[in-house]
């Protein structure tokens, strides 16, 4: 379980976080919605660490990561996966070798042991048969499961994932969304997803918050958010054409 | 000077917490071929012309009855031994490695490499650029012997084949009044000039914030500020050493 307690966060005297509070519950995926700009990025960065924020906890099974040692917060880092937005792969290193990075910079384990996971990774997000290609030589959907591939290889307890479906087509983002939401389950992890796609929304959503100007204004399960009454969400969910004529 | 206090905690986290120690000698390897053995052909080619050209322009203006041939070979092995070959290389390095350094941070940067390294808790600064700091320090110095030897040679042949200087006199010239301290000089330069280029050219791509753009300025100005500190510390090693 992940809680973040009134974090607030400003650049240049301009507050992007205003106060953020809520609970992520193991073994779901948790979605972070909202239209450009309103904080989803900057949150999910106070959260797995690379953006300290100027108020506020975020506790890891009730762990203080910015009120913790080192040693604390490397521990729980280690317990994260994350799904960047564009993957993040290392260019220089092919599909293999990335998933391998964290077991080789972080384990102790044998060559043998590696390959098995790698593989074991590779097979569970379908790209075994891309393990020698480099990141330039393979499409936008298989690089961003490769990052899968790469985030859950240290088995973590917490996934994070940046926007998964974007520039992808309709179908691989689907794809996309099962995978989290099958391994979520599987492995009984924490996910939280930042996006901004409809369809994620209503595919896989357990928990969704809803950040509008770095407010959280709504919080609430997948079933109930076409329901809303609150106008900004509203206006969010009911942005374009085809989901209009379906509310009405 | 907030930049320069900037450049002085970042030399900090290089220092800081890192990894196993084989990785670092993995990535030092791998270092040592990108910055050291891929930089031998250009400076090689770079070397052998400028030896030539000083061989050819110091017997141009030493044309008197009173001074022997041989310094025409004299003054070639002392300009390259004291500044052509350490500076003029390392200026040539500056270019190609600073800014393939530099590039290569900033796009990992923009790119969110160097934040997925964060995220597993890799000490990114140490991982990514301590190897290329060491790598410089390494590989230059052979760079720069290498350049002083092709630099003289190149001196030889423009000398002998037109004709300015016989086989004879620039073998005698290359060693009259030698000065063995000054290979000592010659080999710190490209030490410290290693040092700075390296880090330099990482700081400013591993602050990179934006895109292709601000890749290729941060590239730029990886360039400019390693050379006119190369420029710099010449002057200060010079004072300081000779």
């Amino acid at each position: 379980m992940i809680e973040v307690d009134n974090i607030v966060k400003a650049f240049n005297g301009k507050e992007v976080l205003k106060g953020i509070s809520s609970t992520f519950q193991k073994g779901e995926t948790n979605l972070i919605i909202g239209g450009s700009g309103t904080g989803k990025s900057v949150l999910l960065k106070c959260m797995i660490g690379l953006v300290k924020p100027d108020q506020g906890r975020v506790l890891y099974n009730g762990r203080d990561f910015y009120n913790s040692d080192r040693e604390t917060q490397q521990s729980i880092r280690r317990e994260m996966g994350v799904l960047f937005q564009g993957g993040a792969l290392f260019d220089s290193k092919t599909v293999e070798e990335n998933v391998r990075f964290p077991l080789d910079m972080l384990t102790d384990q044998t060559i043998e042991e590696k390959q098995e996971r790698v593989l074991f990774c590779l097979q569970r997000v379908g790209l075994e048969a891309a393990a020698k290609r480099m990141p330039s030589e393979i499409s936008g959907g298989m690089k961003k499961r490769v990052g899968i591939a790469r985030a859950i290889v240290m088995n973590p307890m917490y996934l994070f994932c940046d926007e998964p479906n974007s520039g992808l087509d309709p179908l691989t983002s689907v794809k996309i969304d099962e995978l989290i939401k099958e391994i979520t389950e599987e492995y009984q992890i924490t996910t939280i997803i930042i996006t901004h796609d409809m369809n994620s929304v209503m595919e896989i959503g357990q928990n969704i918050f809803f950040l509008y100007q770095g407010n959280k204004l709504w919080e609430g399960l997948n079933t109930e958010i076409v329901k809303t009454d609150v106008p900004e969400l509203k206006e969010f969910l009911f942005s374009n054409k085809l989901l209009r004529e379906m509310e009405k | 000077m907030s930049v320069i206090g900037k450049y002085f905690i970042f030399l900090g986290t290089l220092l800081g917490k890192g990894e196993k120690l084989a990785v670092y000698w993995r990535r030092l390897m791998e270092e040592c071929v990108g910055i050291g053995v891929s930089s031998v052909f250009i400076v090689a080619i770079v070397s052998t012309f400028i030896g030539a050209v000083s061989c050819i322009q110091t017997a141009y203006n030493l044309v008197s009855p009173i001074i022997p041939v041989s310094t025409v070979a004299l003054i070639v092995r002392d300009m390259e031994i004291l500044e052509l070959a350490p500076t003029i290389t390392c200026i040539v390095l500056a270019g190609k490695v600073g800014s393939n350094i530099a590039s290569e941070l900033g796009t990992m940067r923009i790119t969110e490499q160097i934040d997925a390294l964060e995220v597993m808790g890799i000490n990114s600064a140490s991982y990514l650029v301590l190897p290329k700091v060491i790598a410089a320090m390494i590989t230059f110095p052979m760079l720069v012997i290498f350049s002083a030897f092709l630099g003289i040679f190149g001196g030889y042949l423009a000398g002998t084949l037109t004709g300015v200087i016989t086989e004879r006199d620039f073998l005698y010239g290359i060693r009259d009044s030698f000065v063995p301290y000054n290979i000592f000089f010659m080999c710190v330069k490209p030490f410290v000039f290693g040092f700075l280029i390296a880090s330099i050219s990482s700081f400013k791509g591993f602050y990179t914030e934006g895109g292709a753009l601000e890749v290729g300025r941060a590239s730029t100005d990886a360039v400019t500020n390693s050379c006119i500190s190369i420029l710099i510390a010449d002057y200060l090693l010079a004072q300081l050493l000779l």
